[in-house]
């Protein structure tokens, strides 16, 4: 296994929920990733993010990791939840809030 | 070389005969389209899992060539 993969597989595994993006939260170089990151910010989501830009090993390692090509992907509890599309389309239906609490992990940003 | 929305759906065509496929060019770049496409195939599967068969169908363009693909996928609903 390459450092990249034992980086992401790491990454994957020491946090509740992981954003691997393009930027940061702060400055997305994206605007899909920017869209996954403006979910996390408004639920009050916890998160580490990984700029891929800032290492080409790991930007192409996390399209094998998972065989999904491309950025942003999200990780909850080690499992893979999808990216832009997927991630907004369980925002619109309200599934997103459900998956977050029902892991234990809370959404701040939704209460009242 | 960007794709052109022909390409696409028949490489998805080609992959699922039976899918329903309607393809929408988002920016007129030949890089940025949504694409809708309804099959039996995706009957019991996970969004992940329906999107990969899509991608799979693309023979590793997306991510490459194809820079953008807003997917919406689903199984035909029961008639």
């Amino acid at each position: 296994m390459s450092d990249a993969m034992i980086t992401i597989q790491e990454t994957v595994n020491g946090n509740d929920v992981v954003l691997f993006m393009k930027g940061t939260p702060v400055f997305p170089q994206c605007g899909f990733s920017s869209a996954v990151a403006g979910v996390l910010n408004h639920m009050g989501v916890k998160y580490q993010s990984v700029n891929v830009l800032e290492d080409t090993e790991v930007r192409q390692g996390i399209k094998e990791f998972t065989g999904w090509p491309t950025i942003p992907q999200l990780y909850v509890k080690g499992e893979f939840v999808g990216g832009c599309d997927i991630v907004r389309e369980m925002w619109d239906s309200g599934e997103l809030q459900d998956y977050f609490n029902e892991r234990g992990i809370e959404t701040p940003g939704m209460t009242g | 070389m960007p794709m052109q929305a022909e390409e696409i759906e028949c490489m998805i065509r080609e992959a699922l005969p039976d899918a329903e496929v309607a393809i929408e060019d988002l920016a007129g770049d030949g890089d940025h389209y949504a694409a809708r496409v309804v099959s039996e195939a995706f009957r019991g599967k996970s969004r992940v899992q329906q999107h990969q068969i899509v991608y799979k169908a693309l023979q590793g363009r997306m991510g490459g060539e194809l820079h953008a693909l807003a997917l919406h996928t689903a199984a035909p609903e029961n008639s």
